[in-house]
């Protein structure tokens, strides 16, 4: 059976699991505390040292479950989900799907990791630290500049960073209160407008002029004596490497504006343009995309800043550093820093995952991964073009680096379907499809990314779903109304999540608002 | 020289790339390049190490490296500071070791049913724990969490001045300050010098009707439970401010939770919920309140609710989507982006696996061990344990000004003998002298309390 016959075929875990509330049964209990330390001092006696008023009355209403029980249920909701292991996870464009080697799951998981203790003196934590300054030192290559941190959580913690570093460099410059504005474009990811607000700058938004590019011109108009930075992702969303990048950052650097660099997603770049090529002072690579570690179901990942070493001063504290004498050691030194953007120093188990990631493959290997994601990317474009209904955004580009920004305006002009409706449908197939960051700038759209841990066949059988999928929308309308069929649940009513008459957040919520099976109390 | 194929990278195989390539209309992945310009190539390659090819080879590599590391297991812990050497449940580890959550990202509800309703579940103990109506997916870490549910109070008071005590958690303090300047002005508010907690006094100068949240954390840094909270959420709410509690939910089986005593939202890290410490990576965050639409409006978080089917199952969504940066990019409520849901799947577990009398056990393994080892300690010359009057939960102050030593010293001997000892408190908090925080967890043994004690005894003898 091919793989398209086989995702035909498919049904997901249905279990119809329970809410944990719902198995709660009295008296059951999956873990035992130890007791008191010694006989010194009973647990009576010590309880009576605290404040009457501050005595928890009664205990909190957690469910009562056996440890099997328990199992159950988790193994039945993870069943009950696909991650990149159990499906062809190249519809979540920009979010750089990819295989997670198990080997750096098991140096990561390896309790000379896991029961660290963040603030231990340095001489016993030689090994992590020594895993973060090296890879600081594969990324002096990776990107071309000089200092980084790996505090950030993610990449919008990465933009957060970025943001508060150029906060800093411009107090220290005495031109704090008079640059308070932030040019980003519209095909940067959303958190490069969104988080530049929170550190309180005005951000405008450049627009793309017809071949998708961002607005030259606008962004002339734009930048002045006011602008503080620019935060640019390169390629956008749309899989199209802004050619005139270096135009960007002259014409900005003429100003004296900082240039962020947003390669969150670096996929398609490695080895062949970099972040100092393009003439940027700083950027942030998201390690939980291109460099191999896992996503989590949303974190923790990484946002790894890297900068020009004239930046070092405002970098968040601490940095790592090696001397000699002190060995591996964490920087607090800083006088001039932008402070701190997460506790402590950012997610270690990340960064060795990272680390083993790089250090398996090795230059060549990182520019191969680049040079098969653009392969792959454009050898799915040629076949998703072909569909009836689907188109792509600007198409007057020879090729794409990474990911392509479809539409299915046609589909939904011949049939009233549109990206919506497909994103409904595809999970009767096995797998994944997500539309794109808002706003729908580009009519029903979709961003496909098929990174270098596809093969040929996987994505032949990706995009013969979605031919399918056209296939059923333009001839069968009644199936498509009623998707998904062979998920773990039918169709959702979303009226239940923006009436607050309506909608639960918690268990507790929903018991107060209904009983039975939505019954309104 | 033959083509390397690589082991992550199936397309690497030279032929396949030849039949795509030839579907695609080119003669080789140059040609899909062309448009990048010559001006921002890289000229030649990257300087990177050998690579380890075999995973034999990587693993040793990077074992080798990682085993330089001695853990908290290896010697015997007292630090704590926001970051907990709480035993983890070998279920907890086997459901955020399964790759169906492990790999997965941002599935739609449909296909990744699992996580929705993971962290639905999460949400729903977190809310019980803390006692409040609503709780979010988590935030990257307390810290966001506190800065956050500042900057929520400063909306919904519609005031720009927030208070935060100055017996903070200095490593979240930093961070906190990074999510509210420059918007937010923050005024700080005094501790009591022999009590420890909050002044009251201090805090009834700097609450005016600025002021739109009052931060309380507790216990706080010293270790001390702030037992007056109530009346400062009365003094809060008295001026038209809310009162924001950073508690540390582990302690909540036995500590009153913050809806009790007045606060209006409670936040903080559910690393101490059973996430290894990772070297600080395992913090994430929480923000918790009453299910009050106008409030849960200025979350910037995700929210996920429960909602039904056409089959009549559970079904799972995000509750108020417009809110977030992901909707509205440049008129959200701050920004969401991926924060640590991962943790948050984990907490569930942990919540579950422990239930009600678990978590009260848990907290009263906790306190029992603190009072014995405050009491082991306090005949120790040179030292001190009553530094402040307050109680303490999990983690107390010690004293060694009277020792003529620095703790630096002390933690340095102290290491020698294969003992963490106590955060060193002169950097952050130099008019305490000498100070030293130390924390006992459920995993703390009477052998390695004896052992800091006579440790102690010979340092400062």
């Amino acid at each position: 059976m091919d793989k398209f016959t086989s995702m035909k075929k498919f049904h997901q875990a249905k279990w119809n699991e329970p809410i944990i509330y719902e198995l709660s049964e009295a008296g059951q209990r999956a873990t035992l505390l130890p007791s008191a330390c010694c006989d010194c001092i009973d647990t009576a006696e010590a309880l009576s040292t605290l404040p009457k008023n501050m005595i928890r009355k009664g205990s909190a209403n957690l469910p009562e479950i056996a440890q099997l029980q328990l199992v159950r249920h988790y193994n039945h909701l993870a069943q009950e989900n696909l991650g990149v292991d159990s499906n062809i996870d190249i519809g979540q464009g920009t979010c750089t799907m990819k295989y997670n080697p198990k080997v750096n799951d098991r140096l990561a998981g390896s309790p000379k990791v896991a029961d660290m203790h963040p603030l231990q003196p340095d001489e016993t934590a030689q090994g992590i630290l020594e895993v973060f300054y090296k890879t600081g030192e594969l990324f002096k290559e990776i990107a071309g500049l000089d200092v980084f941190s790996m505090q950030p959580g993610s990449g919008s913690h990465g933009v957060l960073a970025l943001a508060s570093i150029v906060r800093a460099y411009w107090r220290d410059k005495g031109e704090e209160e008079k640059r308070d504005e932030i040019i980003t474009t519209l095909f940067s990811h959303p958190a490069d407008a969104a988080v530049p607000i929170v550190k309180g700058y005005k951000v405008t938004i450049i627009q793309p002029d017809a071949d998708g590019y961002p607005d030259i011109e606008a962004f002339k108009a734009a930048l002045s004596d006011r602008t503080a930075a620019i935060f640019f992702t390169n390629p956008e969303d749309t899989g199209i490497f802004n050619v005139r990048i270096k135009e960007f950052t002259k014409l900005a650097h003429e100003k004296g504006v900082v240039c962020c660099y947003d390669q969150a997603n670096a996929n398609g770049l490695l080895g062949i343009t970099r972040t100092v090529e393009a003439d940027f002072d700083m950027s942030f690579f998201n390690l939980h995309k291109t460099f191999g570690a896992p996503h989590g179901c949303g974190g923790p990942g990484s946002g790894l800043v890297a900068a020009k070493k004239e930046f070092r001063p405002y970098m968040p504290t601490p940095l790592v550093e090696y001397s000699p004498e002190k060995g591996y050691y964490l920087d607090f030194d800083m006088p001039k820093s932008c402070g701190k953007i997460k506790s402590f120093w950012g997610v270690a188990p990340v960064v060795v995952k990272s680390y083993a990631w790089i250090m398996a493959l090795g230059a060549e290997g990182l520019k191969e991964v680049s040079r098969v994601a653009i392969l792959n990317n454009n050898y799915a474009m040629k076949k998703i073009l072909a569909i009836r209904g689907a188109s792509m955004s600007f198409p007057n580009h020879p090729s794409r680096i990474e990911q392509v920004r479809y539409s299915w305006e046609q589909l939904k002009a011949d049939t009233g379907f549109g990206t919506s409706d497909v994103q409904r449908c595809i999970p009767d197939y096995g797998t994944h499809y997500w539309s794109s960051h808002e706003p729908f700038v580009i009519p029903e759209p979709f961003t496909i990314e098929p990174s270098e841990s596809y093969s040929k066949s996987d994505i032949d059988a990706y995009c013969a779903v979605l031919k399918d999928i056209s296939r059923l929308c333009y001839e069968d309308p009644e199936h498509v109304k009623h998707a998904p069929y062979n998920s773990t649940v039918q169709h959702i009513d979303h009226d239940y999540f923006d009436d607050p008459g309506k909608y639960a957040i918690t268990w507790r919520v929903y018991t107060k608002k209904y009983k039975g099976y939505f019954e309104p109390r | 020289m033959k083509k390397k194929v690589y082991p992550y990278i199936p397309n690497s195989e030279p032929e396949v790339q030849k039949e795509m390539l030839r579907f695609i209309g080119v003669d080789s992945i140059d040609d899909l390049i062309s448009d990048i310009p010559e001006e921002v190539r890289m000229k030649g390659e990257m300087k990177l190490p050998e690579p380890f090819e075999a995973e034999a080879d990587l693993f040793r590599h990077v074992n080798g490296i990682l085993n330089k590391n001695k853990t908290a297991e290896e010697l015997r812990c007292f630090l704590g500071a926001g970051c907990y050497n709480r035993y983890v449940p070998a279920v907890v580890d086997e459901v955020v070791g399964r790759s169906e959550f492990l790999t997965a990202y941002a599935g739609e509800p449909y296909e990744d049913h699992g996580r929705f309703q993971a962290l639905f579940e999460y949400q729903s103990m977190m809310a019980e724990l803390l006692d409040y109506d609503v709780c979010n997916v988590p935030n990257y870490d307390g810290a966001q969490a506190a800065g956050t549910a500042l900057r929520m109070a400063t909306r919904i008071a519609k005031r720009d001045e927030v208070l935060i005590p100055k017996n903070i958690n200095p490593d979240m303090l930093k961070s906190i300050k990074t999510y509210l300047e420059p918007d937010v002005k923050v005024t700080y508010v005094d501790y009591g010098k022999n009590s420890g907690r909050i002044c009251m006094d201090s805090l009834r100068e700097k609450l005016t009707d600025k002021v739109a949240a009052v931060l309380v954390m507790n216990p706080n840094f010293f270790g001390v439970i702030e037992e007056h909270a109530q009346e400062i959420a009365d003094l809060a709410h008295a001026k038209g401010a809310l009162m924001v509690a950073l508690v540390e939910p582990s302690t909540l089986g036995v500590l009153t939770p913050p809806s009790r005593y007045g606060a209006d939202m409670a936040c903080g890290d559910i690393q101490p919920l059973g996430i290894h410490m990772n070297y600080g990576g395992g913090v994430a965050g929480f923000i918790a309140m009453n299910d009050d639409h106008e409030r849960i409006e200025e979350y910037p978080s995700r929210l996920f609710g429960i909602a039904p089917t056409d089959g009549g199952e559970w079904g799972f969504g995000d509750v108020l989507w417009e809110r977030t940066s992901f909707a509205n990019r440049d008129g959200a409520k701050e920004f969401v982006g991926t924060h640590s849901a991962l943790w948050g799947i984990a907490a569930g577990v942990y919540l579950a696996a422990m239930g009600p009398q678990g978590m009260k056990d848990l907290g009263e393994a906790v306190l029992q061990r603190q009072v014995c080892l405050r009491k082991m300690l306090s005949g120790i010359k040179g030292l001190c344990v009553d530094k402040f009057s307050g109680t303490p939960f999990e983690e107390f102050v010690v004293d060694f000004s009277g020792s003529g030593k620095s703790v630096s010293e002390i933690n340095k001997k102290l290491l020698e003998k294969g003992i963490l000892g106590g955060y060193d408190m002169s950097k952050a908090f130099p008019e305490l002298g000498q100070c030293a925080l130390f924390c006992v967890t459920e995993k703390t043994t009477a052998s390695d309390m004896k052992a800091l004690a006579e440790a102690l005894t010979e340092i400062l003898g």
